[in-house]
């Protein structure tokens, strides 16, 4: 277990150095980073000074390691709308609310997609089972900044009922939390209801029943905990897909957090702040992909000594 | 051993070798035949038959606004509009038919470039990683997992800053980000072709390692290439949509339908349709793929699950 602990960190690890070539490169590819960076009404000085701290008159190979050293002293390069903070420090300050928000949609995706998955199954090649199969695959379908751009129309703009962005009390996550947790609702009822046909069909299912425990104590006992496994492996995925569709779901509700920094920034040219927020976000996926393996090996011996 | 040979010389005529091809594409005109008919159906409409015959339904030219100014922000017909203007126009007084029926022919061309660039490079390392494994797999493995952990929008909106958006960074990104994910579906399944016995056998009969992959092996993934393009169709089309929607996709006046919900977002309490029409198209659309793909990997693929 500790050796395949240690192997998946160094992958890990390997992976968030290749993301740095990357973000960097990407700086590079079109010449001069520093009118990237600066953009049209920069004056000399700025130029002057950005080429020094960037270390452009050095070689390729040199500047990248200027780069890789500031990351790992923790500085994430400068941020020219947040001048005070820097590019790390604004993403640290909005982060709180994408997570947040992106806690609150999965959990409605829990809450939704488990039972509305083990209903499915049960009442498999019914009506109840054909709804649930539609409404599932619809929300994989819709584009999430559409959904959240009607249900804006219709309940904020037209009846009223939610206020139309930003954040202040429970009312202000149900729209946003809904569009950034349509996939993943969606996502999650199909999993489990294809995992629950399994389970159903196992044998300790059978013998449970015969021992006459009754029904929902088989289901939501006996087969779920079982069933439940399959979905867990594909968390580091929803997870990845919610931090995505974060940026269009908060750019259409204008929420405070990444994703709504993201839009914004790509708007003022702040290019170091996108640069580090890609840098930030990469790391948090591969966190999340190295505690689902962690977790899986740790809940299921094959991998661990496979 | 002695019934081989006659049918061994047999091949070696051009009839007798374009037998099973015809038996193939028979196979496969069964298969079309017995294809679900909702999805195509809907395919077709919202999707096939506008794109090839766009000049001729569609009313207007999608960058020209016929009426000029005045005709701008005409709701739908049922919403108090006119005949003229089925769906309505947008905010210069286009006609919002036309610019989804041509909006059709920009997600076909994204999917179409995006899938067969991502399928070439993924399905190659995916075969090559599954077939030689050790040091050859983990090394693409490894560029796998890079792939995957960079969030694709992000990803889209450095390079649109760093590039100017277009539609060389919209293929780029998909590009980026499906090709490991070929590569993985594809690997696994070289490594489970790769256990038989006629792969050993073909090697020791004298085959290169390039023959073996090319006849023997990618025959085999065949199915899994086939569910997994489909499926992806949907994706693409949403992933171009969301780009676009932000900005860092396609750009004006390109009638790409995230564009256009992008143009309807800032007049949406004036005028409602032009935000819900791409909507709806793109959602039809991505809703056909994802029903035809699903159909698809019951019937050749089952083990392939999809998120």
């Amino acid at each position: 277990m500790q050796r395949y602990i240690l192997i998946r960190f160094t992958q890990g690890l390997f992976a968030l150095w290749v993301v740095t070539i990357i973000v960097f490169g990407i700086s590079r590819v079109t010449g001069d980073p520093a009118t990237i960076i600066l953009g049209m009404d920069a004056t000399a000085q700025d130029y002057e000074n950005l080429r020094i701290r960037l270390g452009l008159d050095k070689p390729v190979v040199v500047q990248y390691g200027i780069y890789i050293g500031n990351v790992l002293r923790g500085d994430l390069g400068e941020s020219l709308k947040f001048p005070e903070l820097g590019a790390g420090g604004a993403v640290l300050k909005r982060l709180p609310a994408t997570i947040y928000l992106a806690g609150v949609s999965l959990l409605l995706a829990t809450v939704i997609g488990i039972p509305l998955g083990v209903v499915s199954a049960v009442k498999r090649d019914t009506a109840v089972d054909t709804s649930a199969k539609v409404f599932a695959l619809l929300g994989q379908s819709v584009p999430n900044f559409w959904l959240g751009l009607m249900m804006m129309w219709l309940f904020a703009v037209n009846l009223g009922w939610l206020p139309t962005s930003g954040t202040g009390g429970v009312k202000h996550f149900i729209m946003p939390a809904i569009t950034l947790g349509s996939f993943q609702i969606a996502a999650i009822t199909r999993l489990v209801r294809s995992s629950m046909l399994e389970t159903l069909d196992s044998e300790y299912v059978k013998l449970a029943r015969i021992k006459g425990i009754p029904e929902w104590k088989v289901l939501w006992k006996h087969c779920l905990r079982n069933a439940a496994l399959t979905p867990l492996t594909y968390f580091g995925v929803i997870a990845a897909i919610t931090l995505t569709g974060s940026v269009t779901t908060e750019t259409v509700f204008n929420w405070p957090g990444t994703g709504l920094l993201a839009f914004q920034s790509v708007l003022s040219r702040d290019f170091e702040l996108i640069q580090a927020l890609v840098l930030v976000f990469s790391g948090l996926f591969i966190l999340s992909s190295f505690a689902v393996d962690i977790l899986y090996a740790y809940l299921d011996p094959r991998i661990r000594y496979g | 051993m002695a019934t081989e040979t006659p049918i061994s010389t047999e091949t070696t005529s051009p009839w007798a070798r374009a037998l099973p091809t015809a038996v193939r594409a028979v196979r496969l005109a069964r298969r079309i035949g017995d294809l679900p008919k909702f999805p195509l159906f809907l395919l077709l409409i919202v999707l096939v038959i506008p794109a090839i015959f766009a000049e001729v339904i569609a009313p207007y030219d999608p960058l020209e606004a016929p009426g000029g100014i005045r005709a701008r922000l005409q709701p739908p017909v049922f919403a108090g509009g006119t005949w003229d203007h089925i769906l309505g126009t947008d905010k210069t007084g286009r006609d919002m038919l036309s610019r989804i029926i041509y909006g059709s022919r920009v997600s076909i061309t994204i999917s179409v470039i995006g899938i067969g660039i991502a399928g070439s490079i993924g399905i190659t390392l995916g075969v090559i990683s599954g077939y030689f494994g050790g040091r050859v797999d983990s090394a693409i493995m490894r560029l796998v997992d890079v792939s995957l952990s960079i969030p694709p929008v992000l990803l889209a909106l450095s390079l649109a800053t760093a590039l100017e958006p277009s539609f060389r960074t919209v293929i780029l990104v998909v590009c980026f980000l499906l090709w490991s994910i070929y590569c993985r579906q594809v690997r696994g399944d070289t490594l489970a072709v790769r256990q038989r016995d006629y792969i050993a056998r073909a090697r020791v009969s004298g085959a290169s390692h390039i023959r073996i992959m090319l006849k023997h092996i990618l025959p085999n993934i065949t199915n899994t290439v086939i569910v997994l393009a489909t499926l992806q169709v949907g994706f693409i089309i949403l992933l171009e949509a969301g780009l676009s929607f932000l900005g860092v996709g396609l750009s004006r006046p390109t009638p790409a339908w995230g564009l256009m919900v992008a143009d309807g977002r800032e007049i949406i309490i004036r005028a409602w349709w032009v935000a819900l029409w791409p909507g709806l198209a793109i959602m039809m659309t991505v809703f056909g793929f994802n029903l035809l793909g699903d159909w698809l990997r019951d019937r050749l693929d089952p083990r392939l699950r999809q998120l």
